[in-house]
């Protein structure tokens, strides 16, 4: 079990779906949603939220600033 | 009375630059204006009243100096000679777009191309008519005397700030490199940053404070109906320009029958062409435009009126005289309008412009 | 553990800079401008000097800079940012100025301008984005553009007979004397955002210390210009662009001081 648990939070508006933070996950956590928003495009979200351990690296890389990171020790 | 001296016109721009409170002069050498910068790099201005002086490396660089200066609400200038002028055609035109203040000085010589370093009067349609692209123009002042190349400098600032648009001292090589007596203004302090924040702040980068929103210095606006606006709105100012700012100087033109109208240098020529003329019993007037951009076009309408006739008289091949005839055709009325002048850097003779307002209007009657 | 109870202010680690303006960008999906963005806006937050910060943008891609950073900005004609920022920088040198610029403003129109200001010691940051194309009018080669590569005014691939050599306009910046930090860096992974952002601090510093002028070349992708996916010019940049443009700092006067 995980020293640590983080979540992110896409904002699936600003979102344009680039792919950089599924790519930049190192626990797989991301995935591009197969529904779109409504600019059309399919938005980044935690596909699998229970081992994201809020390292930030997603965050680090997108170009458009739309996810937000949270982290506890447990 | 303030302080008198024998100065170049060069000199003088660089003199009346520092005692009006000016900001920054970015420049590049060019003939027959380089003793503007050397004037200023010898007198040092940044050890007293803090002005920035600095040579650029090109006029491309040293009007974009210009425009980054003028952006955050400075009073900066520049100046050049008609090939460099050219080349600040963009940034004028950046400049005008953006609706900044500055001043340029163009001291002309003879073109096209490199042409000449004698004076000349062939950058009239560039700079009155917009020299770079998109419909803007420029505020134009035209000095023909020593002591205007100092008066001009003040004013040209003044006009500039109060229309937040670039104005030019339209001089020739003839006027800078001319020694007259010239009264100096006194020194005026340069605007503090309070001063600056109060006139300008709500439209320069002085910096964003969470008081305000983020002022952008920009002529970019991809919407077409926002750029028409702005469009209007730059008209509606040049048509202020031209209801309030328009200076002109008249001499014998109440009795004359016959108006020669020139600026500048060539206007100086005139002044004693037309006694010259009036010796011989002609009634002839000089109408001498001060502003060029706004032109006055409403005086030359009125004493279309009184005159059989009027003569541009021109260092250029004839490009004042279009809005001479411009200004006579809106009357109505049918008054012939001509021209003489010299070209390749020549200055005309008085001799010259007698005998051609003759030929043009007494000769065969 | 419920997700819910992990998102809580008191948990929050990483968000967007309270200077990047909050609307969405009009960059192509996974571009490298919207990354450099952020760093230049946490940057001028993190050291405090929104009200102190001037920047003036370019023409190309980052015209509209000036919507998503907010600060003062300038938007200077194709190339002339230098001298804009020179023109600033010289009369208000309380201020903090920067350029953002990509190749074709810096490397192509803008080369008199870069490198005077650069040899003056202007006192200023000059942030250069280097993907080797140009992006907004539709992908032609930019000075930049490697050997063989292909663009849309070099279709059959970059030809030294005929467009000559890519320019290392970065290596020429670091030999001028009155540039006091010069370093290439990129992007595309968190690491190397991390790097970066600290390229970028380390430039506004000097600036904010009067040290002349500090250069930083972000080597980026333009997945657009390219015909790539984002990742995929990722990739592709590794591949290609660091064997032209090799990572790391050119130039760092602190540390030739040290030695």
């Amino acid at each position: 079990m995980a020293k640590v648990r983080g979540a992110v939070v896409v904002d699936k508006e600003g979102c344009k779906g680039c792919g950089l933070c599924v790519e930049a996950c190192p626990q797989q956590v991301l995935g591009l949603h197969r529904d779109v928003n409504s600019r059309g495009y399919h938005y980044s979200y935690m596909a699998q939220p229970e081992a994201c351990i809020g390292c930030s690296n997603c965050g680090m890389v997108c170009p458009d600033t739309c996810i937000t990171i949270y982290r506890v020790k447990l | 009375m303030g302080e008198l001296r024998l100065m170049k016109g060069n000199e003088v721009i660089a003199e009346a630059a520092i005692r009006c409170g000016c900001d920054g002069y970015f420049g590049y050498p060019i003939t027959p204006q380089s003793e503007v910068m050397e004037t200023l790099m010898e007198l040092k201005p940044w050890e007293t009243t803090g002005m920035v002086v600095l040579q650029a490396e090109s006029e491309v660089a040293s009007i974009n100096m210009v425009y980054g200066a003028a952006g955050t609400g400075k009073k900066v200038m520049t100046s050049s000679s008609s090939p460099g002028i050219s080349l600040m055609q963009e940034g004028l035109s950046y400049i005008a777009g953006a609706e900044l203040p500055c001043l340029v000085v163009n001291v002309q010589r003879g073109g096209p191309g490199l042409g000449t370093i004698q004076p000349s009067q062939a950058d009239y349609f560039q700079t009155v008519k917009g020299g770079g692209h998109g419909d803007y123009r420029l505020i134009t002042l035209a000095p023909s005397s020593v002591q205007e190349m100092n008066d001009f400098v003040e004013l040209g600032f003044e006009l500039a700030f109060k229309y937040r648009n670039p104005a030019m001292i339209l001089t020739d090589g003839a006027l800078g490199q001319m020694m007259e007596k010239v009264e100096l203004a006194d020194f005026k302090p340069r605007r503090t940053t309070e001063e600056i924040l109060q006139t300008c702040g709500s439209w320069a980068t002085t910096g964003k404070t969470s008081q305000r929103n983020r002022n952008i210095i920009t002529s970019l606006e991809m919407d077409p109906f926002r750029m028409e606006q702005n469009n209007l709105r730059f008209q509606a100012k040049y048509k202020e320009l031209e209801e309030n700012e328009v200076r002109y100087e008249e001499i014998m033109c109440d009795d004359a029958e016959y108006i020669i109208i020139a600026f500048g240098t060539s206007s100086r020529i005139c002044l004693k062409a037309i006694d010259l003329l009036r010796e011989k019993g002609i009634k002839a007037g000089l109408l001498r435009p001060i502003t060029l951009f706004p032109f006055p076009t409403r005086i030359i309408a009125e004493r279309s009126r009184q005159v059989k006739g009027f003569m541009s008289v021109e260092m250029s091949s004839g490009q004042m005289v279009e809005d001479i005839k411009l200004a006579v055709f809106d009357t109505g009325r049918i008054v012939p309008v001509k021209y003489f002048g010299r070209m390749g850097g020549l200055l005309p003779s008085p001799g010259e412009v007698v005998e051609a307002l003759e030929n043009n209007f007494l000769k065969g009657n | 553990m419920d997700i819910q109870d992990i998102i809580k202010p008191e948990n929050l680690v990483y968000q967007k800079s309270k200077i990047q303006v909050d609307v969405i960008s009009h960059y192509c999906p996974g571009c490298s401008h919207g990354v450099v963005h952020k760093l230049i806006s946490e940057v001028i937050d993190e050291l405090g000097i929104q009200e102190k910060t001037i920047g003036v943008s370019p023409v190309g891609c980052a015209v509209f800079a000036y919507n998503l950073i907010d600060i003062d900005w300038q938007e200077a004609a194709h190339g002339r940012a230098p001298a804009l920022a020179t023109g600033i920088a010289r009369t208000n040198p309380d201020k903090v100025v920067f350029t953002y610029q990509g190749d074709g403003d810096l490397a192509s129109i803008g080369a008199a301008e870069i490198v005077h200001a650069c040899n003056r010691g202007e006192n200023i940051v000059v942030i250069f984005i280097n993907n080797a194309i140009y992006g907004m009018t539709g992908g032609q080669m930019a000075p930049t553009t490697l050997l063989g590569m292909v663009t849309s005014t070099t279709p059959y691939g970059r030809n030294v007979e005929l467009n000559g050599y890519p320019l290392k306009i970065t290596d020429l910046i670091a030999q001028l004397p009155g540039v006091s930090y010069c370093t290439r860096q990129s992007v595309h992974t968190a690491a190397t955002v991390r790097k970066c952002k600290n390229a970028i601090r380390k430039a506004f510093k000097n600036v904010m210390d009067k040290k002349g002028t500090s250069f930083v070349e972000v080597t980026s992708t333009c997945n657009s210009g390219w015909k790539l996916s984002p990742v995929e010019s990722n990739n592709w940049m590794v591949e290609n662009m660091f064997r032209e443009y090799p990572q790391g700092d050119l130039k760092d006067v602190d540390k030739l001081i040290q030695q």
